[in-house]
């Protein structure tokens, strides 16, 4: 089939729809509406359902009966509404229910703006919901990383029983750029452990409570054991010239495709950058970050926030190389321009000495 | 079951759709684990007797709440589902939707759907969703110790209204019943009691029928059942039955609040789904292929656009038809809006890229094509413009103490005013990338129509813009042979 140019959000949809989703629950929100539109329009000509919800509190508690009837169902939102569906998502996690969330982030705290931020990590990456549960986190970085990341997203969701977010900035989701999409549909799937409303189904339950001490932390320790396989098995990143590279750059989405031009300028002058963009952002590509601090420098991770993933990237070198931040909020992306003369700034700083307290913070957010 | 003993006649068998035993803290129990004269037993009985006359045992599937009832999966031997707090009709109607042929019954107490659920209930009823939703009234909070509901009855002393609830703090209780009866959707609504032989008879009824209309199809019906509450309400069981039968139905009268059964007709059955292979085309995959033959793909081009104008001049349009163009030529393309309260308040602009090599970043911070439909636009971003690169702007100059980069070709033409001469100055843009074309030429007109083709979905625009782009591309041939004389 020949490339679509599409936006992020409506990749999302067509991509989750080839890939069996027949339900959308959601409710309004920029810069992640076009996917609720989208979903308005082809999921009922999919023979699907869509339902504008009341709330996002309402749209994830939809998911949670949608995936009880073991139907692929997604919704989308951006922070606010992220940050009401946390209930949901925890409760979705301890009954094991699979299905996917689209998060086009924005600016916070509060009502923020709307414009394209990545303060949403926390809330997303490590869970804003109780209870020790895990939500497996993908974060394209093109529209056609929208459309194949929603298509794994439902297949770890199934793998997993466990919620799925893909989380993108708000540019991801608003810009158009051609996508070629799964040449075959997958036919809706059945689970074993759905309860579909008949016989063979009818001895099956959906819950998350386990009143008794015992039995929580067995429940507990096996969503665990589930966790510890997707860190050893899901993790995904992308390797772009980190080959030789003495200064490791770390970031995601917009970032990363921002950075990507960085190391080509910085290069040039003879400065040995590479990058690594994680895919999953839990799954954390922890490993992969290690292996490089031993010809690495220094890394330096970029977000647009005051700095979140930061945290991930410093827990996986354990102190092994310096971490520098940069980041950019509010709605603002750092120009190439802008991180050409960071990395430069870093690069004459760091030296090949491995000092492990040398962690500082470059810079915080002057948006 | 176990087998009955010879000589010994059943005359009040456990109903089917009840488990035989109840499993609970690890052990099998014969009783449910409410308290001695609770409503709930009564009302789970009465579901299960009503599954059984019905014979839906296999279709139930059962949303049960978080309240006293959270455990209702205990003894309903049907699917379950166990909901968040309030969130019961949300859940139901996600089943419901994936399996129609299921009967989706939600069973809640007051607190659940007269407080934390509001939403929820008030929403899923106007929806008119083919659930039945069983509504627990005790007016008070079992689980969790005897907290105010909302049902709460005027002077009724709770752990969180102890000196009785004062309608000037606590405000009133709230009628569920009356309030969703004021939505046109719901098809049945009534409110029964427990609190003597007589009114449980009639509980009774209502609960079949409630089940009995989703089996038809009809839509949505919620039986609130006035129970006792021995324990918090610190009552004997007999007592507790008067409170009901004396107190309680004074404040929340018994009835229908709506019956809309004989009148209502089935709801129509969704279409069948298309098949697999149909969904390309439903998606609207198909129709993006072009024949490339003879066109050059331009080779080493690297296009960094900005178009930036007010919202209502094309310029998001702009930017789509060049990146369309673009792929249709087999070229890298991104295309990246501003959005949200930029374009409200009038502005917007898009960054284009088109490039035979892999595109890192999609944002156009340095352009080398800046196309300024407006002063605003071009004052803000003229100084991006490379060294190389060109400026259109629409307007016969450029204002007063604006000047280009060195080496920055800059084409003014009023663009909307040409516009205008066809009868249609929004065509404006499509004046302007004619224009474009003609300036920077790299975008085979082949490729450039048929973009406009795709993005311009009526005959009259199309016509229309395919005469402003042969306009802006003469104005922009001529003012060119003028710079160069
Ligand atoms: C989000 C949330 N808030 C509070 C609670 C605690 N809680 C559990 S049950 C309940 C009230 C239940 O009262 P009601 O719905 O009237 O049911 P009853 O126990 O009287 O049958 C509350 C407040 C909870 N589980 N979840
Ligand atoms: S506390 Fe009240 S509502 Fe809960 S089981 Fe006991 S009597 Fe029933």
């Amino acid at each position: 089939m020949a490339k679509q140019l599409i936006k992020g959000n409506e990749a999302i949809v067509k991509s989750a729809v080839l890939a069996g989703c027949r339900a959308y629950y959601g409710y309004p929100i920029t810069p992640a509406s076009e996917i609720a539109e989208a979903a308005a329009l082809y999921l009922p000509r999919a023979g699907g359902v869509f339902v504008q919800a009341e709330s996002e509190v309402s749209a994830v508690n939809m998911l949670y009966g949608a995936a009880s009837a073991g139907v692929r169902a997604m919704s989308a939102s951006s922070g606010p509404g992220m940050s009401l569906m946390q209930e949901g998502i925890s409760y979705l996690a301890g009954a094991e229910l699979p299905c996917v969330i689209a998060d086009i982030t924005r600016g916070g705290p509060g009502l923020g703006n709307i414009a394209p931020e990545q303060g949403d990590y926390n809330q997303v990456v490590k869970g804003g919901g109780h209870g020790c549960y895990r939500t497996l986190v993908l974060a394209p970085a093109s529209c056609q990383e929208m459309a194949d990341l929603t298509a794994l997203a439902f297949d770890l969701a199934d793998a997993y029983r466990n919620p799925v977010v893909v989380m993108a900035d708000g540019f991801i989701g608003q810009m158009m750029e051609p996508v070629e999409f799964a040449a075959k549909a997958k036919a809706p799937g059945s689970q074993p452990w759905a309860v579909e409303g008949n016989r063979e189904t009818r001895p099956n339950l959906a819950s998350s409570i386990h009143l008794e001490p015992d039995r929580l932390e067995q429940h507990i320790r096996h969503l665990e054991q589930k966790y510890l396989r997707a860190e050893r098995e899901a993790v995904r990143c992308e390797h772009y010239q980190t080959g030789d590279a003495e200064i490791v750059l770390v970031g995601y989405g917009i970032v990363a495709r921002i950075l990507k031009a960085v190391v080509d300028e910085v290069r040039k002058e003879g400065i040995k950058a590479g990058l690594l963009r994680p895919i999953t952002l839990y799954p954390f590509p922890s490993v992969q970050l290690r292996a490089l601090a031993r010809q690495a420098h220094v890394f330096l991770t970029v977000e647009m926030s005051t700095g979140q993933m930061v945290e991930d990237v410093r827990l996986a070198l354990e102190g092994r190389k310096p971490v520098e931040f940069y980041g950019r909020c509010g709605g603002n992306a750092p120009s190439a321009a802008e991180l050409v003369q960071v990395v430069r700034e870093v690069a004459r700083r760091s030296s090949p000495v491995l000092i492990p307290d040398a962690i500082t913070k470059t810079e915080v957010c002057h948006g | 079951m176990a087998e009955v003993p010879s000589g010994y006649t059943v005359l009040h068998e456990r109903p089917k759709a009840f488990y035989d035993t109840f499993e609970r803290k690890g052990e099998l129990q014969q009783q449910t684990h409410y308290c001695p004269g609770c409503g709930h037993g009564l009302a789970h009985k009465m579901i299960a007797r009503a599954i059984d006359e019905l014979g839906i045992q296999d279709r139930v599937i059962a949303v049960s709440p978080v309240g006293c009832s959270v455990f209702a999966y205990y003894y309903f031997d049907t699917g379950n589902v166990q909901s968040a707090h309030g969130r019961a009709p949300a859940v139901a109607t996600a089943v419901k939707r994936s399996r129609p042929e299921a009967i989706v019954f939600s069973y809640q107490g007051d607190g659940d759907l007269a407080a934390i659920g509001t939403a929820e209930i008030l929403h899923a009823a106007n929806r008119g969703e083919n659930i039945t939703v069983f509504f627990v009234n005790n007016a008070i909070y079992g689980m969790t110790g005897g907290q105010m509901a909302p049902t709460t009855m005027l002077g009724q002393r709770t752990t969180t209204s102890p000196l009785g609830r004062d309608p000037f703090n606590e405000g009133y209780p709230l009628h569920v019943c009356e309030l969703l009866a004021t939505l046109e959707a719901p098809v049945y609504l009534e409110r029964v009691a427990l609190g003597n032989a007589k009114q449980v008879m009639a509980a009774s009824r209502a609960i079949k029928k409630a089940l009995t209309n989703q089996v038809k199809g009809l839509g949505f019906s919620l039986v609130e059942i006035l129970s006792p509450c021995p324990t918090i309400w610190k009552l004997n069981p007999a007592k507790a039955q008067e409170r009901v039968r004396e107190e309680m139905v004074k404040v929340f009268p018994p009835g229908v609040y709506r019956d809309h059964t004989t009148e209502r007709a089935a709801r129509p059955a969704p279409p069948p789904a298309p098949g697999l292979d149909e969904l390309p085309r439903l998606l609207d995959l198909e129709g993006h292929e072009f024949d490339r033959t003879g066109l050059e793909r331009p080779a080493g081009l690297d296009l960094r656009i900005k178009v930036a104008g007010f919202g209502g001049q094309g310029v998001l349009m702009l930017g789509e038809v060049l990146a369309e163009a673009g792929l249709l030529l087999d070229l890298e393309v991104s295309w990246l809006p501003s959005y949200g309260p930029e374009m409200r308040s009038g502005t917007s602009n898009c960054h284009v890229r088109i490039a035979d090599q892999t595109i890192a970043s999609p944002l156009v911070a340095q352009s080398n094509v800046l196309l300024a439909m407006n002063e605003p636009s071009l004052r803000k971003f003229i100084g991006d413009v490379e060294t190389g690169g060109w400026v259109l702007y629409n307007s016969r100059s450029l204002p007063e103490g604006v000047t280009a980069p060195a080496g920055v070709e800059v084409l003014c033409i009023p663009f909307t005013e040409l516009a205008d001469t066809l009868g249609e100055p929004k065509a404006g843009n499509i004046v302007m990338l004619g224009a474009l074309l003609e300036a920077a030429g790299q975008l085979p007109a082949a490729a450039i129509d048929r973009a406009l083709e795709m993005h311009v979905k009526s005959a009259r625009w199309l016509e229309l813009d395919r005469r402003a782009l042969e306009l802006g591309r003469e104005t922009a041939r001529k003012e060119l042979a003028n710079a160069y004389v």
